[in-house]
């Protein structure tokens, strides 16, 4: 059963930044005058000689940041998905992944979460636009604890690492012990009928999903796919080789170039197994709650699991 | 100027004011703040000054509005609402699902919206396009650009303020909502602006300093700009108090983008009704 308990990943950001920037002299924030939004206060506040806030120029935040980690700083660049992965694309492309620098880009309002700001709002493409770029890692918690843990993680991996959060509430999947690893799947249920892979604010769905369908006596193994990129393509090679080859595939981002093309990708090429991808059908959204939002591109249990029984027909 | 007084503009100011904090009040969502410091300057460009059809909102020798700083959206809409731009019952949709007033100004979905905004940064550009088009097609519409100081730190308004200087942009004006404030602090705590004037006027534009909230100044502005020969693109550094009408959220960093309870928005509809 889910949890009752609901916080947006932004927080889980927020509190584990600090504890990192206490722990550690060399973890930065580059704030892009979002802060607020994006949980960095207590850290600018705690902190204030790890800290800088550039204004509204993302692309100097992104700058900024390389410089900073040229001089061995581990910098994170705190914004919103669209601007972080778009509004400073190049300035990721040139000054960080090329170089390879230890520059991680934290996103609040992944996908439909910001739901009321409505289509200029919602980073809907940014999984997608950043996992084509050589060197950067692709990474979007599906809870409170998972942010918290994979925010570590990123701060202990060289490199670039861009982070994807909810805006608005959601449910707590974990505890605070849940091990986490960047590029490995965490696996939530275990079944051989099929698999649902999800990622971010969708995993929820995915968990409810598989509940239903074991009363149903079809028994799905579910994964967690934090990670797009460095996708965990065992895990992948597995469902195809133990689940029956059938994958569901969920995730709050454009249906193209995300989870579910990662996943395509691995199928394709095994020459097995067939997948199913839900998420948001190739179209801006608007100012609407946000489940209806999710709804509208069909990222719903209900579909999840009429997904699930047309591929096991 | 049209034939209006500057005491019609300023009632005028107040209904956008207290229509905008209606419609953020019933979303439970929006920033009130960014919107009311620029009450005068949408009061006096749309009742006053533009040159416009809110029946044929696509008419080609228009003048433009652009509200670069997006999210204060609820001030555009509620002088497009009571304009005749759309039926006044979507007034009451901010934000709702399917509304033609989305959380961020939509060109596809409501009539009077000149290009689409809320990503900070480009809705000037977007102006500059407009202002060349109209002298490479020789129409004598203008251009009417509403920046936030906030805004300014992007670097796309410098590239679009060079480019409106070096095409002789004499058709554009850029108004400052210069209220002090961004989202994380006032402007001088996060990137200080110093003296946009004198940055202005080295830039190559004709430049104004003023209260962006006295509707006499702003128009006296725009009488001036009119009679202009110059042939230099207008800029006017309009100082304004953000939350400006409502005496808790004035100069307020929560108010950016924070909607009233009950009891605060009836306390605001009366402030905003007394005026200031
Ligand atoms: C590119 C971009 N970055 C960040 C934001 C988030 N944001 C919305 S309003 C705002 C502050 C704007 O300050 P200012 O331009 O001074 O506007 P005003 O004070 O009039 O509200 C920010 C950072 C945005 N909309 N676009
Ligand atoms: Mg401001």
């Amino acid at each position: 059963m889910l949890s009752k308990k609901l916080i947006a990943t932004r927080d889980g950001f927020g509190d584990e930044i600090v504890e990192l920037g206490k722990e550690n002299k060399d973890i930065y924030v580059v704030d892009v005058d979002i802060g607020k939004s994006c949980k960095t206060g207590k850290f600018a506040h705690e902190l204030p000689q790890q800290h800088v806030n550039v204004g509204i120029a993302e692309q100097n935040g992104a700058g900024v940041a390389a410089g900073l980690a040229t001089c061995g700083k581990i910098p994170f660049v705190v914004t919103y998905a669209v601007f972080g992965s778009l509004r400073m694309g190049e300035q990721i492309r040139q000054e960080i992944c090329y170089p390879n620098l230890n520059v991680k880009i934290a996103c609040s309002h992944g996908g439909l979460t910001p739901a009321n700001d409505g289509a200029s709002h919602q980073g809907i493409e940014d999984m997608g636009v950043l996992r084509s770029i050589p060197n950067m890692r692709v990474v979007m918690p599906a809870d409170y604890y998972a942010a918290r843990a994979l925010v570590r993680e990123a701060a202990k991996i060289y490199g670039p690492v861009y982070l994807r959060f909810t805006r608005d509430a959601i449910p707590v999947i974990y505890d605070e012990n849940q091990k986490f690893e960047i590029g490995k799947a965490v696996t939530l249920r275990d079944g051989k009928d099929a698999a649902i892979i999800a990622n971010g604010d969708t995993v929820r769905l995915g968990i409810e999903a598989a509940e239903f369908l074991a009363t149903q006596g079809i028994n799905v193994r579910l994964l967690d796919m934090h990670t797009v990129k460095p996708l965990d393509v065992e895990a992948v090679q597995k469902c195809i080789d133990e689940c029956n080859g059938r994958i569901v595939v969920v995730e709050d981002h454009n249906i193209m170039n995300g989870l579910g093309s990662a996943v395509c990708e691995v199928v394709a090429e095994a020459g097995r197994g067939q997948v199913k991808r839900i998420g948001i059908q190739d179209q801006f959204g608007q100012s609407a709650p946000y489940e209806s939002l999710l709804a509208m591109n069909g990222i719903t249990v209900k579909n999840i699991v009429e997904s699930v029984k047309a591929l096991i027909k | 100027m049209k034939d209006i007084s500057v005491q019609q503009l300023k009632e005028h100011a107040k209904e956008l004011r207290k229509t905008a904090l209606t419609m953020i009040y019933e979303a439970q969502s929006g920033h009130p703040g960014g919107a009311f410091s620029s009450a005068e300057i949408t009061a006096a460009l749309y009742y006053g000054e533009m040159k416009i059809d809110p029946k044929n909102p696509k008419w080609a020798d228009r003048d433009r509005f652009i509200l670069s700083k997006g999210h204060a959206c609820p001030i555009q809409y509620a002088a497009l609402g009571l304009l005749g731009y759309f039926d006044e019952h979507y007034l009451h949709e901010l934000r709702k699902e399917g509304s033609i007033l989305q959380g961020h100004p939509d060109m596809k979905k409501c009539p009077g919206i000149d290009i689409s905004t809320g990503s900070l940064g480009q809705g000037l550009s977007c102006g500059v396009g407009m202002a060349l088009a109209g002298k490479r097609d020789g129409k004598d519409y203008r251009v009417f650009v509403i920046i936030g100081d906030g805004e300014l730190d992007e670097g796309e308004i410098w590239e679009a303020i060079m480019a409106g200087n070096a095409w002789k942009l004499d058709n554009l004006v850029i108004f400052l909502d210069n209220n002090g404030l961004q989202l994380d602090g006032t402007t001088d705590q996060v990137i200080p602006h110093l003296d946009v004037c004198k940055k202005l006027e080295a830039f190559g534009y004709e430049v104004y300093d003023i209260d962006g909230n006295d509707m006499q100044q702003v128009v006296d502005t725009l009488n001036k700009i009119n009679a202009s020969t110059s042939g230099k693109p207008k800029f006017v550094n309009a100082r304004t108090v953000k939350g400006k009408g409502v005496s808790y959220m004035e100069n307020q960093l929560a108010w950016h983008g924070m909607a009233p309870n009950k009891e605060q928005y009836e306390q605001a509809m009366q402030e905003l009704e007394r005026g200031f």
